[in-house]
């Protein structure tokens, strides 16, 4: 497991949080996916080890939270908001339009690693329908149009930084 | 037209108000906190007591009552968990206290701490607020560096620790019971009560408070100017300020702080919010997250209820619903969190019903029979009809799933799985018996169709 | 002989029968012992209670009271103190017995409950049974048809799962069966003591597994597959063989430690297709070690004595028995015995018989190994202490046979008469085996049974009745489930017939049962601690004898479930 040293540092201090060791399980699956990009089988052992668990115990958690992966995505993570005042306000057309413009479906890496789709549940900002969260900022009144400003600045991003 | 009052959400969005310690301490920020330390803890019990505070997370449930049942005998430390996992759809109030005021929950935790003998406190925030989790971060490092949190606070006796616990996108971590068994690092399944009441066996099986953002950052202000004055605010039995966050089909959607019960329906969304979309009409609106039971526009509610000692007898359109905790009840519906969703003529009920049907069954954490297949069953049934293949039969079916859900499942998720689909189909029966016919069928205008 | 402690016991009303449980008792077991049946599936007695099967939803009630002066409020109807009842249902597990409680399960909304959750518990599940194995015990079976609608109105698409997962080397899982009730996580959990199950994913597509790379491998994975309540979890190795309503249930004792975990073997037409642990609360609760349960496999293993033989010649029991005793009469004075913790109490007690007949010392051979602190002790043999309490021995035994192995050398025994132990493996060579006369009496071949005169096959204990004293002493009996092979006689019959043949008196042929009740009259007669006792006297759950007279031997186990040597 080669986890940065910041990395490893933040997971020793956290463990302290808690009377329980157990209870650290839920941040160190999130400081190990910031680190690696996702959860490996080997984190998920390394995990259990470090808080004198079974592997099964962390396994279970890392399936029962969608924001847990499994596997790589793409460099920048859209996800767009499906449930009711979102859906009202046109989130599905959103999406589509996120869609198209990176030329993937949801779930998938797209082209050349750069995004990866997803829809998720109510993200509390429902005033401001549809709303996208993109890494970890979110974004208001995402219909089409700024639907495709956002993807044309994250292929800008993406281009400038590779 | 009804005049916010802005307790709560007095600084959001006000320019040049930052969420910084300074800016929050330039307002005042913090100075309930020094007096109440001086105090004696049962006295501030009793202040909010006497407030008549209702949580703001859903339930509606006493503040000081849940308070007087903590276990104080045990000799088990007793702990604090503030529920910030803010999930329930049309909700989005407790994000911009996390995000914009994070101090005032701060004060209010150390506060309700103080009262409580709490040492150790721990704010669950939901994992899709990451930039609220950093603010949050950096706010309790500055008010341990200012001695509001941790050690001997504010030079007393007294010290109280917070961390930050970050979910990871479940719903039913909002629920008290799930979130204390996601905190100790297992499957977020609710527990059965009895026998574990979180006031008696709650984190770490010791006695525990879960609060509501919203609802802490009430008792500070309730402590800074005494129950009996904030118990004046809003109505008998529904005192103080609420925050309702207004989306959907209306021109101004957006948050706005009330006192409680002093606002109608229909003056929040047509004076408030600038009524219906142009060239549409209001046709159904969930008054309290997507968990309430949807009221339909045109409904009439008659009958008596209790004002102060005297029954009186009330008549009302859907407009002149008061939109306080009891009111709402009374109409078979519920204030919930706060989160009204307003739908017009353009959307079908039988879509909408498959949108948040999707989102229960998705959320189930499949611990209990009738909510797990329940939930699922009923989500198949709405996709299956908004796909194509509905049959006139399937509300009765419907409801008759729903009703073996409510009221035998471990936590109230059961009741909130069914009761949007009881009451889509109670009010709007007859879209749901049309929609197999589609030269019949409503459908919606804009795309809700779950595709999952 | 043990004192029944006193307990605060309630009353509780079911279905308006008044019923006395003790304190803490929940409403599944006080119903049960008021005659009512209250259906569910995750519920067991032995675990801890979750409550998520929602199938022992009743209805509760309480006595109501005048909330100020706290004085009974009566219905005017019944002339009885009113009952409020809760308009919601309680589970019953949950829900513990308090003065006062009512619970009525015969009503429209307990009936509603049952068939909403039956109703709920099918729409996934797959409709397995022409090829399930639970079918005939299978729970989501039984309750369908006790207390569900009789229809389903679900005509969607079923969840589709892992069909046959193999978990471990004895368990086989069929994920889509499973109905979540957590029975066997919290079993591997809080009594295998082996968290290596557990649920992935969420709601209704939650599935059981193990992390990959990890198996479901200790000695009690079987224990999942007894408890899991459909036909989820299920013994690889009694799959498809057959269906369990032709099985014929024969109580028995495991015979792989003195901790004597009570089981249950299940044959047809002789043989035998599985075993599984019985209840006994002061024993075994309702567990056994998988060890235990192969053990029926030696009965039609290839290397078992089924023969009678003299000089490697086949021959009848009946000439085998007169040749031994022939042998026996002749070594006289040269002769040692070396029994076993294998054999029953009676066998013990007529080897005594034996010995004394011939005055030949006699002794056991140790079997000590690892005990697990659950249900393998670790005295690996059943019956060490039926030999004391016999008196057939009255020193704990070694693991070797020091002594005999240089009696033999040094030329002062010139005979061995084995019961069932393999001399080769208490450290007697086969030089040694090679320059004495053998007369093995045993079930198996082996290095004795080879160098053996005179071999007298004998019966397992699955094909004898007969008991065992276990580390408790407590006596615990068994009976045959199969018969021996042809031509074996009962043990007890051939050991009477050895010994009428060295007294000289005349052998009369008995039946099994006969013989079996004839000893024990004897036994009865003989020892005191025995002395009101018939072998159909001891109860299904054993009896704690007197063991004042050994409390100063060093025995060999440790702590167990159930079980705690004294200090």
């Amino acid at each position: 497991m080669n986890l940065s040293a910041p990395t490893v540092k933040q997971i020793d201090e956290v463990i302290t949080h808690y009377p329980q060791k157990r209870s650290a399980a839920l941040p160190l699956l999130h400081l190990v996916q910031e680190d690696q990009g996702y959860i490996s089988q080997e984190a998920i052992e390394w995990i259990a080890t470090k808080l004198e668990l079974q592997p099964i115990n962390v396994f279970e958690l890392v399936t029962f939270y969608p924001m847990f992966r499994q596997k790589p995505i793409g460099k920048r993570h859209i996800k767009v908001c499906r449930t009711l005042s979102c859906a009202l306000m046109g989130g599905y057309k959103t999406c589509a339009e996120f869609e198209t413009q990176f030329k993937t479906k949801r779930g998938e890496i797209s082209e050349g690693g750069e995004v990866t789709i997803e829809f998720v549940e109510c993200l509390a900002s429902c005033g401001t329908a549809p709303v996208v969260l993109i890494d970890d900022t979110l974004h208001e009144n995402v219909d089409c149009a700024k639907a495709r400003a956002l993807s044309d600045r994250i292929k800008a991003e993406l281009k400038s930084n590779s | 037209m009804p005049e916010q009052r802005r307790i709560i959400f007095k600084h959001i969005d006000s320019p040049g108000y930052t969420n910084d310690l300074a800016c929050y301490q330039k307002n005042g920020g913090y100075e309930t906190l020094k007096s109440a330390v001086l105090r004696k803890p049962e006295e501030l019990i009793e202040e909010v007591k006497k407030s008549g505070l209702r949580g703001r997370g859903g339930a509606g449930f006493s503040c000081g009552l849940k308070w007087s049942l903590v276990d104080r005998k045990s000799g088990k430390p007793i702990y604090l968990i503030v529920n910030a996992d803010e999930s329930e759809p049309g909700t989005f109030k407790d994000r911009y206290i996390l995000h914009q005021d994070p101090h005032q929950l701060i004060e209010g935790m150390m506060i309700t701490c103080f009262a409580n003998n709490v040492r150790q406190a721990y704010i669950y925030i939901r994992g899709e607020f990451p930039e609220g989790a950093r603010i949050l971060e950096k706010a309790l490092a500055e008010a341990r560096q200012a001695n509001f949190v941790g050690a001997n606070i504010v030079g007393s006796q007294y010290s109280c620790d917070i961390f930050i616990h970050r979910g990871a996108g479940a719903y039913i971590c909002g629920e008290e019971t799930g979130l204390i068994e996601s905190i100790e690092g297992k499957r977020p399944y609710p527990r059965i009560k009895p026998p574990y009441f979180p006031a008696v066996l709650g984190l770490y099986q010791c006695p525990t408070i879960v609060n509501n953002v919203e609802t802490l950052c009430h008792v500070k202000h309730i402590v800074s100017m005494g129950g009996e004055a904030y118990s004046k605010i809003g109505t008998p039995g529904n005192t103080g300020t609420r925050i309702l966050c207004v989306s959907g089909h209306v021109k101004r959607p957006g948050y706005y702080e009330f006192e409680v019960g002093k606002i109608t329906l229909g003056e929040l969304l047509n004076d408030i919010c600038g009524g219906p979309l142009p060239g549409r009409t209001f046709k159904a609106v969930i008054p309290g997250g997507s968990s309430a039971k949807v009221l339909r526009f045109g409904e009439r509610f008659k009958g008596k209820r209790k004002v102060g000692t005297e029954m009186h007898d009330y008549d009302w359109s859907l407009e002149d619903l008061p939109m306080d905790f009891d009111s709402l009840a009374m109409v078979g519906s519920m204030a919930g969190s706060g989160g009204v969703i307003v739908m017009d003529d353009s959307v079908s009920m039988v879509e909408a019903l498959a949108n948040i049907n999707a989102f229960y069954s998705h959320e189930s954490c499949g611990q209990c029979t009738p909510c797990r297949e329940g939930s699922l069953w009923m989500k198949r049934i709405t996709n299956r009809m908004v796909h194509g293949d509905a049959r006139p039969e399937d509300g009765t079916l419907l409801k008759n799933v729903a009703d073996q859900i409510a009221g035998r499942t471990i936590c109230a998720f059961g009741e909130a799985c069914s009761w949007p689909t009881q009451s889509f189909v109670s009010k709007f029966g007859e879209e749901f018996k049309t929609y197999a016919d589609r030269s019949q069928a409503t459908v919606s205008a804009q795309e809700i169709i779950p595709l999952v | 002989m043990i004192a029944t402690s006193t307990v605060d016991l309630i009353t509780v009303n079911i279905d308006g029968k008044d019923v006395a449980v003790p304190k803490g008792t929940n409403v599944i077991e006080a119903a049960a012992k008021a005659g009512v049946d209250v259906p569910h599936y995750c519920y067991h007695p032995k675990l801890t209670v979750v409550g998520n099967c929602r199938m022992c939803l009743v209805e509760m009630g309480m006595p109501a009271v005048d909330p100020a002066t706290k004085a009974a409020v009566m219905d005017p109807a019944t002339g009885k103190q009113k009952i409020n009842w809760m308009p919601r249902p309680v589970i019953g597990c949950a829900t513990n017995a308090s003065p006062g409680l009512h619970i009525r399960t015969t009503t429209q909304l307990v009936k509603d409950c049952r068939e909403g959750v039956m109703e709920f518990l099918l729409v996934n599940h797959p409709l397995d049974c022409p090829i399930c194995d639970q079918a005939g015990e299978c729970k989501l079976q039984e309750q369908a048809t006790g207390y569900g609608r009789g229809y389903s109105r679900y005509i969607e698409d079923k969840n589709v799962k892992p069909k046959r997962t193999v978990l471990g080397p004895r368990v086989t899982l069929d994920d889509e069966r499973c109905i979540l009730c957590s029975r066997c996580i919290r079993f591997s959990k809080e009594v295998a003591k082996d968290d290596v199950l557990g649920f992935i994913d969420r709601g209704s597509t939650s599935t059981l597994t193990c992390f990959p790379g990890k198996k479901l491998e200790n000695n009690y994975s079987l224990n999942t597959v007894d408890i899991c309540p459909v036909g989820a979890l299920t013994s690889t190795d009694f799959r498809f063989k057959m269906r369990v309503w032709f099985l014929k249930q024969t109580n028995s004792i495991d015979m792989e430690s003195s901790v004597g975990a009570n089981t249950v073997v299940w044959s047809r037409e002789g043989q035998i297709y599985r075993i599984t642990p019985r209840q006994n609360d002061e024993v075994n609760d309702t567990w056994m070690p998988d060890s235990g349960r192969i053990l029926y496999k030696q009965v039609k293993a290839n290397n078992r004595l089924t023969a009678a033989s003299v000089s490697h010649a086949s021959t009848s029991l009946v000439d085998a028995v007169n040749k031994a005793s022939a042998l026996l009469t002749e070594a006289k004075g040269a002769l040692r015995i070396v029994a076993s913790g294998k054999n029953t109490v009676e066998e013990q007690f007529l080897i005594k018989h034996v010995a004394q007949q011939l005055l030949a010392p006699v002794s056991l051979v140790s079997h000590v190994g690892e005990g697990d602190k659950i249900l393998v002790s670790k005295d690996h043999t059943p019956n060490v202490r039926g030999a004391l309490v016999t008196g057939l021995i009255s020193e704990l035994p070694k693991p070797k046979l020091t002594e005999l192995s240089s009696d033999i050398d040094s030329g002062k025994v010139k005979l061995v008469l084995s019961f069932g132990e393999d001399l080769a493996q208490a450290g007697i060579t086969a030089a040694q085996l090679a320059k004495i006369t053998v007369i093995y009496c045993g079930t198996h071949t082996n290095t004795t049974s080879e160098a053996a005169s005179v071999v007298i096959p004998t019966l397992t204990v699955f094909e004898k009745s007969g008991s065992f004293i276990n580390q408790q002493f407590r006596l615990q009996k068994f009976s045959a489930a199969v018969p021996g092979p042809t031509g074996v006689s009962d043990d007890l019959i051939t050991l009477t017939h050895l010994l009428s043949s060295l007294q000289g008196t005349p052998h009369a042929t008995t039946q099994a049962a006969g013989i079996l009740s004839q000893t024990w009259k004897a036994l009865a007669a003989s020892i005191p601690s025995f002395a009101p006792l018939s072998f159909s006297g001891i109860p299904a759950t054993g009896l704690l004898i007197d063991s004042t007279a050994f409390a100063k031997l060093p025995f060999v186990e440790t702590e167990t479930l159930h079980f705690k040597p004294v200090a």
